[in-house]
């Protein structure tokens, strides 16, 4: 089994302190994250964290399942690049006489789907969403022309087969346990499930 | 303890019966008695003083033993927990009282022990400060504890306080930390009562049980010619003794603990073949190999159990039962999953299974245990040379508990020993630190054992090394005048190392000779009596009046230097590569 790219979706509590322990569960395994994002989801006080990072299926698992059993967690997902939409966000900052004289800004904007969040005399502040070579791209066609400044945002993405999580939290907040399925590759009859 | 006051305006008559205004430091308190817990370990300081001083009031209903250092009050909680089945609680205060506790707690994880810490933290507003004995305990221990949390407001503890032992108690058990700051300990709010947490909406204690599975499990186990059990803590966590008994006995399975799971099957049940791992039995070990079938209850597949795993029981189908998801498929691969707590799917498991027997599997565990008794046991229990050995110690004794008491063993060789041959007939006597290997373990551990079952015999096996690096627990004992049995095996040398080194490293002995002090003058000087003895001839008689003597007493034998646990699978090794000498 090789390494691949794996995007990690976990919801949690509002806690402090959670981030720390979730990315402990990376660092104990001397993983690295490529990306983290964190942020409130959907439902009122869960919290969203969107993780990539490179490694054998095998091992992405276990590590999911042994976030998901800490207590602040509710679920944990793991998704290969096809499962899911993903996008992250980058900003561009340029000196506006260089992009002006030297540039046609009509056609960066259309070419990379990129918009102006700021003119100013001194500098504009380019804005464009995409995958990861997309937001690459524009730095090598804007650092000719003296790219000041550069950020982009972790990934945030959405799992394509989700159901999303309104329902799920109202399972977990009855005191009952859930009928949840935990997924396992071994079974596939999911009519005769009972709980205790 | 507290006084009653009139409460706002606003509220109703009934909450004003309700209602009282206590500080936080009460709030503490009476969350551990409304838990069941009793006893608590401690050491005062700094930041934890309002907590000390409201303790003050409760000597009459809690109990506080006063340890000589936190880490010794952390195993002490430990030991409490194991023996009683119940919450271990320790408190410490901010800065070192609480790194002191990080051994035990990591201890407490990774076996699965259920501890509650409370330390003292400097004032809130003092936070990041680096203010005097302040600590960032919430980061240092987020790795080894099942939950921690740090509060800033009295009005927090009590649900605080009951999510805490919630969670240290339920599922898979383990420790949970609550750092309170000194300000929410002084703090006086409006008390409610307390109320028990019986549900956290992202806390999962017991997976849900399921019936298909179990089925399949039945359908295995029926179809098996040569099943195998192997039985872990979780049978002893799950308090499933006897449904673990009950499906054993209709199964018909040979079955084999690892050495956490000791003790929970007497030890001379016909069934019991013994023990799993790096220095268990022969038989259980070459035989993990050979069965069709692997059915493993409440245990995670350690390292030490499996050997090589690539070479692990590859030719048989495993069943695992274990309340922990993320143990199933973790190191061993599952052919049927049975998630749950074992209390429930055993006696699910043994509705749907045939009363079987296995007499010629079975007969095949005893023909290994014949070559292990005449290269291995024997010799240890029985030495031709005039050199007292680890094991006849271990056999004397049990000859003279009949297998009643609490084993408490520290970690190394005597606690291979000792696990290997200590007779079990009760659940919780088997006390050690299997996971993390934590010498310095057993001397307070086997205090807070005793506390935990005051009427059992505690007998705490450690060796000249481990103990020394926890004797400082003498002066628990002394001041407590608890009645712990304190039997040091001393080669001379830290001797599991040794081994090693006489084993894969040519003899180079690097370090392992460990010289020691006087140690029987040492207990005369905590006042604890005891005697020292090198000759077999003393040996019944020193064991006799140590179980015999009224109080604490420590009986140091001179064991052989170099004397090596055998059988051992080499590591890097399959287990069925285990080397009988």
């Amino acid at each position: 089994m090789s390494k691949q790219e794996f995007t990690v979706t976990v919801y949690t509590e509002n806690q402090i302190g959670l981030l720390n322990r979730i990315a402990i569960m990376f660092s104990r395994r001397k993983i690295n994250v490529e990306s983290l994002n964190t942020s409130p989801s959907e439902v009122d006080g869960i919290h969203r964290f969107t993780i990539v990072i490179n490694e054998v299926e095998d091992v992405v698992k276990k590590l999911v399942r042994q976030i998901e059993k800490q207590v602040e967690v509710l679920r944990a997902y793991y998704n290969t690049g096809e499962e899911i939409v993903w996008q992250e966000l980058a900003m561009y900052k340029v000196p506006t006489d260089e992009i002006a004289e030297k540039v046609k800004v009509e056609r960066l904007l259309r070419e990379y789907g990129a918009r102006a969040v700021v003119i100013r005399k001194d500098y504009t502040i380019f804005e464009t969403t995409g995958h990861r070579e997309e937001t690459d791209k524009l730095i090598s066609v804007l650092e000719p022309y003296g790219l000041i400044e550069f950020v982009r945002s972790a990934r945030v993405a959405i799992i394509k087969a989700s159901a999303g999580f309104h329902e799920k939290l109202k399972e977990f907040e009855e005191n009952i346990p859930s009928e949840e399925v935990i997924e396992n590759e071994f079974l596939n009859r999911k009519d005769e499930v009972f709980s205790m | 303890m507290s006084t009653t006051t009139a409460a706002p305006a606003q509220s109703t008559e009934e909450k004003k019966a309700s209602t009282t205004t206590v500080s936080g430091s009460v709030a503490v308190l009476e969350a551990i008695l409304a838990e069941g817990v009793n006893t608590i370990f401690g050491y005062p300081g700094g930041a934890i003083m309002p907590i000390y001083d409201a303790l003050y009031d409760y000597q009459e209903t809690l109990k506080h033993i006063l340890v000589r250092h936190e880490q010794g009050g952390i195993h002490a909680a430990q030991g409490f927990a194991r023996t009683s089945g119940n919450v271990g609680v320790v408190f410490a205060t901010s800065g070192p009282g609480a790194t002191n506790l990080v051994t035990g707690l990591a201890d407490a994880m990774i076996d699965s022990t259920p501890v509650v810490a409370i330390t003292g933290q400097v004032f809130a507003h003092l936070l990041g400060t680096d203010a005097f004995q302040e600590t960032d305990v919430i980061n240092i221990t987020t790795p080894v504890t099942k939950w921690n949390y740090q509060v800033t407001d009295a009005t927090e503890i009590p649900a605080v306080m009951a999510k805490a032992f919630y969670i240290a108690r339920t599922g898979r058990p383990g420790p949970v930390l609550i750092d309170i700051t000194k300000n929410a300990q002084l703090q006086k709010f409006e008390y409610e009562g307390y109320k028990k947490c019986e549900h956290i909406r992202s806390y999962r204690p017991k997976p849900i049980v399921r019936k298909e599975y179990v089925k399949q499990a039945a359908e295995l186990i029926n179809a098996a010619e040569k099943p195998f059990v192997l039985f872990g803590q979780g049978v002893i966590l799950g308090k499933a003794e006897q449904e673990f008994k009950k499906f054993l006995e209709k199964s018909g399975i040979p079955a084999a603990a690892t050495i956490m799971g000791l003790s929970s099957l007497p030890t001379d049940h016909p069934q019991h073949v013994g023990m799993l791992g790096m220095h268990g039995n022969y038989g259980p070990n070459v035989l993990t190999n050979e069965c069709d079938v692997l059915i493993a209850i409440g245990m995670r597949f350690d390292d030490r159990v499996t050997g090589r795993l690539d070479k692990y029981a590859k030719q048989a189908k495993v069943i695992h039962l274990d309340i922990d998801p993320a143990e199933i498929d973790k190191n061993v691969k599952a052919e049927v999953p049975v998630w749950g707590d074992c209390k429930e799917t055993l006696p699910m498991l043994t509705e749907l299974i045939e009363p079987k027997v296995y007499p010629q599997w079975l007969q095949k565990f005893r023909d290994f245990e014949q070559q292990e008794q005449e290269q291995c046991i024997q010799p240890e229990l029985h030495p031709a040379s005039d050199i007292l050995t680890m094991g006849e110690v271990i056999r004397v004794l049990n000859e003279l508990t009949g297998g009643d008491a609490v084993v408490v063993t520290d970690v190394g060789q005597h606690q291979m020993v000792a696990c290997r041959y200590a007779k079990f007939t009760q659940s919780r006597s088997n006390i050690t630190s299997g996971g993390l290997g934590t010498m310095g373990f057993a001397l307070p551990a086997a205090i807070g054992a005793k506390f935990g079952a005051p009427d059992r015999t505690v007998v705490a096996v450690i060796g000249d090394g481990g103990f020394q690096m926890t004797l400082q627990e003498l002066g628990t004992i002394m001041q407590s005048g608890i009645d712990v049995k304190i039997l040091i095996l001393n080669n001379e040398f830290l001797g599991m190392v040794r081994q090693w080194q006489q084993l894969f490293h040519d003899k180079r002995y690097s370090f392992v000779d460990i010289t020691s002090p006087d140690f029987v003058a040492l207990a005369k000087a905590y006042y604890i009596d005891g005697q020292r003895i090198s000759e077999r001839a003393q040996l019944q008689a020193a064991l006799k009046q140590m179980l015999d003597h009224k109080g604490s007493y420590l009986l140091e034998v001179k064991v052989g230097k170099e004397n090596n646990v055998f059988p051992m699978v080499p590591q890097g090794c399959s287990v069925a590569e285990i080397r009988l000498k």
